[in-house]
């Protein structure tokens, strides 16, 4: 008998992960993900709940944060400032594929 | 096991001070980062660099790797007689690991409590989590698809040491996905240990370019070439789309770059739908025969269309 396949789960926001899972699949110190959060790096959903969770997508940003952190040796603001670089990048890739599917 | 020049990978002299190494490190690091880099080969060149500044920023490590002594790039070699009992106590053999899994173990082992047999046994351990690219076709990414991967993870030999070992995943990627998005699948990463939770897996979703459609979000792209004749006098066409063929109503006196909206046949992905558009291109025919040519100047003839009518009002200035 084969083994059934597990699902892959899109990290969108139509799905939810708590803080522990952000603190765990980051791995980043718990303190250094608050401070990303002061800085607007990361968004709760209710910023102001006791148990903060956060839209999927923001694990794919922790995990990028993690990654900046660790290879170019920066604090949490140098980190949430290339964030928002990395952010806008994104988005005009994301703009430069819908023009080019536009015009072929 | 294949040496690598970890020196000549960050371009600094073997007698490099830290700091000589930390500032290459940084200067290769602003060119080649994959989150910001779009240098070709970027991750690879990062994931090189990366392992090579890893090692050489550690004094411990860099000694280690001084001992391996200098080799060309590439070349096969196995480490001295006495490095293993030197440096990586337990490292059975070399074969079916790179340097930088011999160096990965050095560093795991320690974080698990010192070289060798010191490491508590009894704490809870975390698997890793890894990460993939998959590549899936359009179709796989607009219908969603079972794939097989099959991966090499790195994990601790019963001797202490790394191995290689194959690391078989079969998972269901959902309806919808787009290039360059990133899936989960819980618990599929690596083994944790003394009851300590499985890693996660983490897929790096590419998908191939179609040579029909072009994705843009939910919605869908595909070029309707006309003929000229029909652009102006409307026609019904046979469109092919990833659901299946459909009956297109092309309204007379259609332009060039018109967009004709097709509701709902998108992708589809958690409740919503994107739509799929036909672009309107106006082909002509390249070679025509006396008959039609005749036509056509018949029609030039009778036509009063200017296509140029605020061109020449400009020219006429």
């Amino acid at each position: 008998m084969t083994a059934p396949a597990d699902d892959a789960v899109c990290l969108d926001s139509m799905t939810e992960v708590t803080w522990t899972q952000l603190v765990s699949a980051s791995g980043l110190p718990e303190a250094e993900l608050r401070e990303l959060v002061r800085y607007g790096a990361l968004v709760p959903r209710d910023p102001d709940a006791p148990t903060w969770t956060f839209e999927a997508r923001w694990l794919v940003v922790a995990r990028t944060a993690s990654r900046i952190r660790h290879d170019f040796e920066l604090d949490p603001h140098g980190v949430s400032v290339v964030l928002s670089y990395v952010e806008r990048i994104e988005q005009l890739q994301a703009e430069l594929r819908a023009l080019r599917a536009r015009l072929g | 096991m294949k040496y690598k020049d970890y020196y000549a990978i960050l371009g600094v002299k073997r007698d490099a001070t830290a700091d000589e190494i930390k500032t290459a490190y940084r200067r290769l690091a602003r060119k080649y980062h994959p989150d910001v880099s779009k240098e070709t080969n970027a991750e690879e060149k990062f994931k090189e660099m990366g392992e090579a500044y890893e090692t050489l920023k550690d004094p411990e490590k860099r000694a280690a790797y001084d001992q391996l002594g200098s080799h060309a790039p590439g070349q096969d070699f196995r480490p001295p007689p006495d490095w293993g009992r030197e440096f990586a106590q337990g490292q059975g053999g070399f074969d079916d690991i790179d340097l930088s899994d011999l160096f990965a173990g050095l560093a795991g082992r320690h974080a698990r409590g010192g070289t060798g047999g010191g490491r508590r046994a009894d704490r809870p351990l975390a698997g890793s989590d890894y990460e993939a690219v998959v590549r899936v076709s359009f179709d796989q990414a607009f219908h969603g698809a079972e794939i097989d991967l099959e991966l090499s993870a790195l994990e601790w030999a019963p001797d202490g040491g790394m191995r290689r070992v194959p690391h078989r995943v079969k998972t269901r990627i959902p309806k919808g996905v787009t290039d360059g998005e990133k899936l989960r699948v819980p618990g599929k990463g690596g083994k944790g240990a003394n009851g300590g939770p499985d890693g996660d897996l983490y897929l790096d979703i590419q998908v191939e370019a179609h040579p029909l459609y072009r994705v843009a979000g939910l919605d869908i792209h595909v070029d309707l070439p006309l003929a000229p004749w029909e652009a102006v006098l409307g026609t019904s066409v046979n469109l092919p789309t990833p659901a299946g063929a459909v009956s297109l109503k092309v309204p007379a006196g259609t332009r060039a770059g018109a967009q004709l909206r097709l509701t709902g046949r998108g992708m589809a992905r958690g409740g919503s739908t994107g739509n799929l558009f036909a672009n309107v291109r106006i082909e002509v025919p390249t070679v025509v025969d006396d008959r039609q040519r005749a036509l056509f100047e018949q029609l030039a003839k009778t036509s009063n269309f200017n296509p140029r009518a605020q061109l020449d009002q400009e020219a006429a200035r």
